[in-house]
């Protein structure tokens, strides 16, 4: 046959099998674009979604998809308003990132009941696929139970025993804590003490002061962003590491040790579901996303926005539909398999599991760049990260 | 002598006032009944409970000429309450939004009754001071739920009977609250107490020698003040279904501030004029995301240099210039 | 020894003496506060900001320039204390007329200016800024490990409050300063530049937080929101000191300190609100702060 005929016939017929009229998918990006999260997420998080539609082609398969954004400047009541209106007034299938424990469970009781799905990456709280557990939401990237009990296992493997608690005094900060707590204290090992810090607070020399002379082997950090960093640069100035503590992370990000600066954060444990230089499926992407971003790498909640994304608009294209429960039913269906997070699958609860890995932070002689941070320690298999279905008391899982 | 002469300006426009006013009610009770048609309800509701916020703080920093600088806190923990109310203990909603007026009634009436003995600045201080307990009593409280705040509030049934979970049935119930709480402050304003209230931001030595109990009326402003900044705090917590720690903190406290500011202070529709453009403003301009905190410092220093009166100060062409009772050095 | 509430001595010892370096910012920042709000009149809201910006010009010289913390000390309190001028002259005072609410709102809002935009520019998660080399390292006094830095900023916040404070209360330049505040018209009669002593006297102000700004830089984020919630802190301590009183602001700036280290150690959640506690007894008993002279 020839070339022409052969290059006419199959134009032709993408032509005629081409449905005759395309599908309309709105998304919203709902994210901190001002506060202690907009690093972490922010900007880096729309562009991720950006580049899933992209990636997706979605006119090819007809469906158009735009993408709007807000800021919920970390506020429940902020994210409440803006959800409801995106759902209820301006047709949004699906809120995706809604860092913050507090704003996540917002938007999860607004979309309950609503025609429209949560797709969330970057809000830490366990209860999203335990007590407050919907059918519409989807929990990827991490959450509060796998990064306290990965990293409490991680750390004990390595020998380390007996712990301090340094807790944020808020919801997210306790939560760690026990998690972490009773992970420990089940699994051979004893915690000294614990002691709530106000939440913000910038100064932590008496909170370490009293970790030190517990003389627990690990300190575990139970609290994030400018707290953890503040707790970690503060340590190395009392030389805690030096007395022979190590310190433990219990929720640390990529862009938290960038901003803390190697000689502060080396040698820190933590663990997160995603690191630009795992494999060559990560480099490539985190790369072409780099350069969208100044340089900046990604972090694991960013490539989660990306990774949900992807497999939701995959999920429409095989339930040809954009009904909620019809297309969060086949996101379960549907085992995940990206670049970034490997496979995967999405459990009745909601919940997205996939490997976790405990990094340990290199010195700076170790580091061959900027971003160039992680030792990878150890990999905890997705079925062991996180907390098992019958442990959540999340009513849609039949025990 | 000046302010004799100033409340005599006053009587004598009293008729030009009032039937200005009854326009200035009429016109927004008719923009306010169109409004869900074209405009998202929600949000109208939001302007609506923040404008009531306002004017109740108005009444104490424009007409009281008292500068309370931990006015979230009355609007918070009335919020919190309502909330529990219609959530843990299935109460009606004028059930829970009255208990939480009450709250705010009680805290007003501690607050005031210590910090009145104080003036100017020192008032403010604390005001703030007491501000800051209850949101460490907010955030340490387990019934608050602390970050996550208290979610899923029921809207429930007006007297058992009208369901208001719609976003169409509740509107008509923030409307007349709203509009209640604005005319009885308006009742309030113009009334013998108004007059003795105005008396007193003008003059206090002079109030005093002439026999009022100054302290006891700065009182009443105060909790009439704070129940309204309550009754505001309770409604807003249905309407979003929502109590979190935002509403108690400082920062709560200053964009009210803002918003009777920019609106101008000591008038009666400044403060909804003032609520509804910062409320707007969050809410449309919030796709600038951080710089959202630069334009409401630049509106700040604006108003401050030159836009005293404020909007609706400047619009009504007032007489009086917006002044707050403190010890002036140039008087002694 | 004896165990003070179940805490043993060496614990508690170490927790004053952590106390005790959170007090030297507490004291330096309302140091500057009070000269403001004491000579000037002035609430300046702005003090949290440009602490601030006196921590992110330390971070510029050292990224862009090379300069390291020890030209910071000199130049960044001169810098922000210029800006201070700046807006002073622009800004605040066309409100010296009028009561004292509008410069606290224009100062607030000036403040949400200045953090809004390095926000904006920087993002939130604080650029680090290392402790000085010379600086670095501790000694370990037996109770506790105690860095060197910490012992530094310490020693010379004092240093700089004490001399401050002579300059005020005991040189010429002093007195002249305290009797413009009470009667400009008296002493502008007698030659001298009243509105430039002013001027001045709020930029040494606003250079004090810059100054304290750089002191913080090593040892705190420097972040766009760093003065933000310290702000609120040091207005209590200013108050309770009593509002014109600089020796007040630098004793009750060193007492909070040391009262937060207490607390830290008995009911840490409450060592965010124990000044405000006590914000409202003292002024419930002595209605003018603890030094302050009924105005």
């Amino acid at each position: 046959m020839n070339t022409k005929a052969l290059m006419s016939s199959v134009l032709l017929s993408c032509w005629v099998i081409a449905p005759a009229s395309a599908l309309e998918v709105k998304l919203g990006v709902l994210t901190d674009l001002s506060g202690v999260y907009a690093d972490l997420a922010g900007e880096g998080s729309i562009q991720a979604a950006r580049m899933a539609v992209e990636d997706f082609k979605g006119s090819e398969r007809g469906i158009n998809v735009t993408i709007t954004s807000a800021d919920h400047q970390n506020k429940p009541d902020v994210a409440s308003s803006i959800a409801r209106r995106w759902v209820n007034s301006d047709g949004v299938n699906a809120v995706v990132d809604v860092p913050t424990s507090s704003a996540a469970l917002a938007v999860n009781e607004i979309v309950r009941d609503a025609n429209a799905l949560h797709l969330n990456s970057t809000g830490g709280t366990s209860d999203l696929t335990g007590k407050a557990c919907s059918p519409h939401t989807v929990h990827w990237t991490y959450d509060t139970w796998s990064v306290a009990n990965s990293t409490a296992k991680a750390v004990m493997d390595t020998g380390l025993k007996s712990w301090f608690f340094i807790t944020a005094d808020y919801a997210f900060g306790h939560a760690i804590e026990r998690d972490a707590s009773a992970f420990v204290e089940t699994h051979g090992g004893q915690v000294l003490g614990s002691i709530r810090h106000p939440f913000p607070n910038q100064d932590f020399s008496s909170f370490l002061l009293q970790a030190q002379s517990s003389g627990a082997q690990v300190i575990g950090l139970a609290n994030a962003t400018s707290d953890m960093q503040n707790s970690i640069r503060q340590a190395s100035e009392f030389g805690i590491k030096e007395g022979g503590q190590s310190l433990a992370g219990l929720l640390v990000f990529l862009p938290d040790v960038h901003a803390m600066g190697l000689q502060a954060a080396q040698g820190l444990y933590l663990t997160e579901s995603f690191y630009w230089d795992l494999n060559d499926g990560t480099r490539e992407w985190s790369k072409r996303f780099a350069d969208a971003r100044g340089g900046n790498m990604p972090s694991m909640v960013q490539a989660g926005v990306y990774a949900s994304v992807l497999h939701y608009l995959k999920a429409v294209e095989a339930s040809e539909s954009t009904d909620a429960d019809t297309v969060i039913a086949k996101m379960k269906e549907m085992p995940t398999d990206d670049p970034l997070f490997g496979q995967g699958k999405i459990r009745e609860d909601g919940r997205k599991i996939h490997d976790m890995y405990l990094f340990q932070v290199k010195t700076p002689e170790a580091s061959t760049g900027p971003w160039d941070y992680y030792e990878v320690v150890a990999t905890v298999p997705a079925e062991q990260a996180f907390r098992p279905l019958d442990q959540g008391e999340c009513p849609l899982v039949n025990n | 002598m000046t302010s004799f002469v100033n409340l005599g300006r006053e009587t004598g426009r009293s008729t030009w006032a009032v039937s200005g006013h009854a326009l200035g009610f009429a016109a927004l009770l008719i923009v306010a009944i169109v409004a869900p048609v074209f405009v998202y309800p929600v949000f109208l509701m939001k302007v609506m409970c923040f404008a009531l916020f306002a004017c109740a703080f108005n009444l104490l920093l424009g007409y009281g000429g008292l500068l309370s600088f931990g006015h979230a806190a009355y609007f918070g923990s009335a919020s919190y309450v309502a909330a529990h109310a219609a959530k843990v203990w299935g109460l009606t909603p004028e059930i829970s939004i009255g208990l939480g007026v009450l709250t705010a009634i009680g805290l007003g009436a501690v607050v005031g009754s210590i910090s009145i003995r104080r003036q100017g600045i020192y008032f403010a201080m604390v005001t703030l001071a007491f501000a800051q307990m209850v949101f460490f009593f907010a955030l340490q409280a387990p019934f608050t739920g602390g970050e996550d705040g208290i979610q899923a509030v029921p809207r429930g049934e007006l007297f058992g009977i009208f369901s208001l979970a719609s976003d169409r049935a509740l509107y008509p119930f923030v409307l007349a609250i709203t509009f209640g709480g604005l005319l009885l402050i308006y009742r309030i304003v113009n009334s013998p107490f108004g007059e003795v209230l105005k008396a007193i931001r003008e003059n206090e030595a002079r109030a005093v020698s002439l026999g009022y109990h100054v302290n006891r009326y700065k009182l009443v402003t105060f909790v009439l003040s704070a129940g309204l900044a309550g009754l505001a705090g309770s409604t807003k917590a249905l309407v979003f279904q929502l109590a979190t720690l935002t509403d108690v903190h400082w920062s709560m406290s200053g964009e009210v501030v803002l918003m009777t500011l920019i609106g101008g202070m000591g008038t009666i529709f400044g403060p909804v004029v003032g609520a509804a453009l910062i409320v707007t403003m969050q809410n449309y301009l919030a796709v600038l995301g951080g710089w959202v905190t630069v334009i409401q410092g630049v509106i700040f220093v604006v108003c401050v240099l030159l836009f005293r009166k404020g909007i609706v100060g400047v619009l009504t062409g007032n007489i009086r210039s917006p002044r707050v009772k403190s010890r002036r050095k140039s008087q002694k | 020894m004896f165990d003070f509430l179940g805490i043993p001595p060496q614990a508690l010892f170490g927790q004053l003496l952590l106390g005790l370096i959170n007090g030297s910012f507490y004291a330096t920042l309302s140091l500057g506060l009070a000269i403001i709000f004491g000579l000037l009149n002035i609430i300046n809201f702005a003090h949290g900001a440009q602490y601030m910006l006196g921590a992110f010009i330390a971070w510029f010289m050292l990224t862009y320039l090379g300069l390291d913390y020890f030209w910071a000390l000199i130049v960044a309190p001169i810098v922000v204390g210029i800006s201070g001028i700046v807006i002073e002259r622009l800004l605040v005072s066309r409100l010296y007329h009028l009561d004292h609410l509008y410069g606290l709102l224009l100062t607030f809002g000036i403040a949400l200016i200045l953090q809004g935009t390095l926000r904006n520019v920087y993002g939130i998660s604080g650029l680090p800024y290392a402790i000085p080399q010379p600086l670095s390292g501790g000694t370990n006094l037996g109770f506790m490990f105690l860095p060197n830095y910490r012992a530094w900023v310490v020693v010379l916040s004092l240093v700089v409050c004490v001399s401050t404070w002579l300059v005020i209360e005991k040189t010429k330049l002093g007195a002249y300063l305290r009797a413009a505040t009470e009667n400009p018209a008296l002493v502008g009669a007698f030659g001298i530049n009243v509105p430039l002593l002013i001027t001045l006297t709020y930029g040494v102000g606003v250079g004090l937080a810059g100054f304290a700004g750089v002191l913080a830089a090593p040892v705190y984020s420097v972040s766009p929101n760093m003065g933000a919630d310290l702000i609120i802190v040091v207005f209590a301590v200013v108050v309770i000191g009593g509002m014109g009183s600089i020796l007040g602001a630098i004793v009750t700036g060193y007492g909070l300190g040391l009262v937060e280290g207490l607390t830290r150690v008995v009911y840490p959640e409450a060592s965010s609100v124990i000044i405000f506690v006590i914000m409202a007894v003292v002024l419930l008993i002595k209605p003018n702060g603890l030094f302050g002279r009924a105005a």
